[in-house]
């Protein structure tokens, strides 16, 4: 059980640190929506304070698509996928070695934003800053976790590449809401954070299981 | 037979309409505090319940769709039916309730929106089952039964994900009317024009959900056919 999902691993950690194709494309799409926001809003002070939560949260949501959406893509050409259906190999093994795999390169994107970001916005952080270090990485479990089912889900489809989007941030927005709120509570030190990391918690745990019952029942659908 | 029984019962329908219209305009006092714009909770109110209810009997048809898509795909279509027919009637029902929810919010609390729990719940179901009816028209192959079968699971355990964090960060739409707490409920005078509307706009909802199953019933059996037709030939 454990090889199957290291060889996945292995693969696409090689594959993406010769290649650097979804790594690079993050980094400059997340680092020119922060750019971006900076311009719309000239956020100073408190007002930074406030919104950079929001603004972090939704840069890594739109880059990270970037990269989800070629998650599968790469699979499919030589029809990879048909053989790794044909394998004896449980397919939640292949799923969490991709997520895996794609929550590792949002975070490298994130550590290498975040001093960027604090640079931009002039932040201050008031509250307790190394609960960061939990809100970031379960946020971007729930959007790395749902993103990689969903474009498995999408990737037969006409228009996949919108298709993604379409249904993934729905179902995404009560993480967003957690992300946001217990981010934004952290750089303000108003309110506590921690409902919204057990809130954050509960989602990853409730989605990745049920994610892990039914990938099967998507990996093979035909 | 099967037709008159449809006729008949769209008569029916259209009877419990009008009675409903003239008890929630003409039968129904004025609110005390509200004034005329309270008479949208004869809408409002009904279109969210029946709304809610399509929404269950879309997830009920999901989770058969992948129960019996193995050893009886007979059932299995009649499920896959269900749950596109409750989903796309219960869309036009949402709809209805995210547009009535608005023009009462403007008068009684002076602003169009608020991200309040239940609202928030609302549109949130709107979004996600948009986004399953998306799914069904882009992805295309036997398989976007499956698909739109997981997605269905899916979007209808995000709702008490959805509501539970809401109620933690605020609350503004009214309490429940009913069952609820001291001074909740109404007005003897107005419970008999509520129900008829309750029953009237249930009605008509379940008249659209049958048309739109037998439409879907058909297709699948022109798909069917199709098919079978094409394997035929071919050999």
């Amino acid at each position: 059980m454990m090889r199957a999902l290291w060889t996945h691993l292995a693969k696409d950690l090689r594959i993406e640190l010769r290649s650097l194709d979804a790594f690079v494309s993050m980094l400059f799409f997340s680092l020119l929506v922060v750019v971006l926001f900076s311009i719309a809003f000239d956020p100073q002070g408190d007002f930074a304070r406030q919104i950079a939560g929001g603004v972090l949260s939704v840069a890594t949501m739109f880059a990270s698509v970037s990269a989800l959406n070629q998650a599968w893509a790469r699979e499919i050409r030589h029809q990879v996928m048909d053989a790794q259906r044909m394998t004896p190999a449980p397919g939640a093994d292949l799923f969490l070695a991709k997520v895996i795999a794609n929550f590792l390169f949002v975070t490298v994107v994130q550590i290498i934003l975040a001093p960027l970001f604090l640079v931009m916005y002039n932040l201050r952080i008031e509250g307790q800053a190394w609960l960061l270090a939990f809100v970031l990485p379960l946020g971007t479990w729930a959007l790395v976790g749902n993103g990689i089912f969903f474009a498995a889900l999408s990737i037969r489809s006409r228009n996949r590449e919108l298709l993604l989007s379409l249904i993934l941030f729905p179902i995404f927005i009560p993480a967003l809401l957690a992300m946001v709120r217990a981010t934004t509570s952290i750089l303000t030190g108003d309110g506590d954070p921690m409902l919204w990391i057990k809130l954050l918690l509960g989602y990853d745990i409730i989605f990745t299981t049920v994610s892990l019952l039914l990938f099967d029942v998507v990996f093979h659908a035909d | 037979m099967k037709k008159l029984a449809l006729i008949s019962y769209a008569a029916l329908v259209v009877a419990l309409m009008i009675w409903g219209y003239y008890q929630a305009i003409y039968v129904a006092p004025l609110d005390a505090m509200q004034g005329e714009i309270f008479r949208i909770i004869f809408y409002h109110v009904p279109s969210a319940s029946v709304a809610f209810l399509f929404f269950a009997i879309s997830l009920a048809g999901s989770i058969g769709y992948l129960a019996f898509r193995r050893g009886n795909p007979g059932w299995a279509q009649i499920s896959d039916a269900w749950a596109l027919s409750g989903a796309e009637v219960g869309v036009v029902f949402c709809t209805v309730v995210l547009l009535t929810g608005p023009i009462w919010g403007r008068r009684a609390w002076g602003i169009w929106w608020t991200w309040d729990a239940r609202l928030t719940t609302t549109l949130l179901l709107w979004l996600i089952y948009v986004s399953y009816l998306l799914l069904r028209r882009f992805a295309a192959g036997p398989q976007v039964q499956t698909l739109a079968a997981v997605l269905g699971i899916f979007g209808a355990m995000d709702v008490p994900i959805v509501y539970m964090s809401n109620r933690w960060w605020r609350t503004q739409h009214p309490a429940p009317v009913f069952g609820g707490a001291e001074g909740s409920g109404m007005d003897k005078s107005m419970v008999p024009p509520f129900l008829w509307n309750m029953v009237a706009w249930l009605a008509w909802g379940i008249l659209i959900l049958i048309l739109r199953y037998h439409v879907e019933r058909q297709h699948q059996q022109i798909a069917e056919q199709e098919a079978h037709e094409a394997l035929t030939a071919s050999s």
